[in-house]
């Protein structure tokens, strides 16, 4: 990881931030999927980063946005749970032999398949932290549950279109 | 000694996981307990001033709609304006403290606001520099929007309506039974009306207003309107009273802000008794 990635992921992260607290705040979907299109940012950072930088940036990410979208906690709680999986479920669900050490995995770099089979379960576990922090004693588990399926959907959704859209094929960004 | 450092080391990606889940665990309790002050949220002056540059340009497009709700209240004001006008010939009353204001209004913009959540807030752009205070009354001109939570110099915080710790005492206007507003995490349009007794005949269509029970709204203002009747599930001796909220809270531009210039002297009274005025 050189200086110049180093930047470029830092200016994605921004970027994503601010579409996620300018645009995304008020947005769901029949009122019933979110959008956490920031986690892409989350999502794409190479396997080399492990697991204690990893979590820190994702504390520092989710307080951020709990400050702005008047969460306080909850958005930190699920992405530290995020960032606390997502090394040991790119380890488990990489092919024998791993990942190339600076490999990202992304979608240009991993393939269609791959890519969601990696992703959906990760943003389904960050909607179903995020939803039972949010619904505490209030809302059903069925519909806690369903929330977060059709969230962690249309995330993976609105994060393939991003990367199709504005990803090179080559390399990130 | 060394085993058990050298596990610690091992282990320490998962120590420094359950730390941070620990903190932000912390951080949701803390913010939600209804008394517990609030550290970080909007009112911040950073963070309120990113939300205020979001709201000029997003409020930009729907000035039209404000200033026509602004000129339709202007108008009905105005009308009962002139019917209270004292009329030249008549005799001048003596203005009493009885007669004195105890409800004072000033005007905020929303900033910020939410709805997809079950705790929901709204950021104004007004602070204790204007005089807000913690626990002040929130509404507009369709009806009630919520309640002030904490306050920073420029800027507030207030629980929306849509919030599920936010009760709200209100009373059906034909019948003049009350109970309390508590909104359910789901419908954004519909609150529900709890602890109304089942030998109540509550109709579809009655109006639901502030019962001026709490100290916290006057009493009068609109909450919306009985949209279903049924018998609690939970609790047969009550109703369970679906509620459509008049106001539109996925459109606030402005609100008003009301306090209870003897609300010191009713708290000190409740105080007296050792009631609990859970505002």
């Amino acid at each position: 990881m050189n200086i110049r990635n180093l930047i470029s992921y830092g200016f994605l992260i921004l970027v994503l931030g601010l579409v996620q607290i300018l645009f995304l705040k008020n947005l769901a979907v029949f009122g019933h999927a979110f959008g956490f299109l920031y986690l892409l940012g989350l999502l794409i950072l190479p396997s080399t980063i492990r697991t204690i930088p990893l979590m820190l940036i994702a504390f520092c990410l989710g307080f951020i946005l709990d400050v702005f979208f008047e969460t306080i906690g909850m958005h930190t709680a699920a992405a530290t749970l995020f960032a606390f999986l997502k090394p040991i479920w790119l380890k488990a669900a990489s092919p024998t032999g791993g990942f190339d050490e600076a490999e990202e995995p992304s979608l240009g770099q991993i393939g269609f398949g791959r890519y969601i089979s990696y992703a959906f379960p990760l943003l389904f576990v960050y909607a179903l932290a995020f939803f039972i922090a949010d619904q505490w004693g209030t809302g059903g588990f069925f519909g806690v549950l369903s929330k977060s399926f059709f969230s962690a959907l249309f995330t993976l959704m609105l994060t393939l279109v991003v990367q199709l859209l504005f990803f090179s094929r080559k390399r990130g960004i | 000694m060394l085993r058990i450092l050298q596990f610690l080391y091992r282990v320490r990606a998962f120590l420094l996981f359950a730390f941070l889940e620990f903190l932000a665990i912390w951080m949701i309790v803390a913010n939600n307990s209804p008394q517990g002050a609030a550290f970080f949220n909007s009112s911040n002056e950073l963070v309120g001033n990113a939300l205020k540059k979001q709201a000029d340009v997003v409020q930009f497009f729907s000035l039209a709609d404000a200033n026509l709700a602004l000129v339709e209240e202007n108008a009905s004001l105005k009308q009962e304006l002139l019917r209270l006008q004292v009329k030249p010939d008549s005799m001048p009353l003596a203005i009493n403290s009885t007669l004195k204001a105890t409800f004072e209004l000033k005007g905020a913009r929303v900033v910020a606001n939410s709805l997809r959540f079950s705790q929901n807030y709204l950021t104004l752009y007004k602070g204790a520099k204007d005089g807000i205070k913690p626990g002040m009354g929130v509404f507009n001109s369709q009806g009630i929007v919520g309640r002030v939570k904490s306050v920073s110099e420029n800027y507030s915080v207030a629980f929306s309506v849509l919030n599920t710790s936010l009760l709200i005492s209100a009373k059906i206007k034909s019948s003049e039974v009350f109970g309390s507003v508590q909104w359910d995490g789901g419908n954004t349009s519909e609150v529900q009306l709890l602890y109304v007794p089942r030998h109540v005949k509550a109709t579809k269509g009655d109006t639901v207003i502030t019962s001026g029970f709490n100290a916290v709204f006057p009493e009068g203002l609109l909450i919306g309107q009985i949209s279903k009747v049924e018998v609690n599930k939970k609790d047969p001796n009550y109703l369970a009273i679906t509620v459509k909220l008049s106001t539109d809270f996925s459109k606030l531009t402005y609100v008003y802000l009301v306090e209870n210039t003897q609300f010191q002297e009713i708290d000190s009274l409740y105080r007296q008794s050792d009631l609990i005025n859970e505002y």
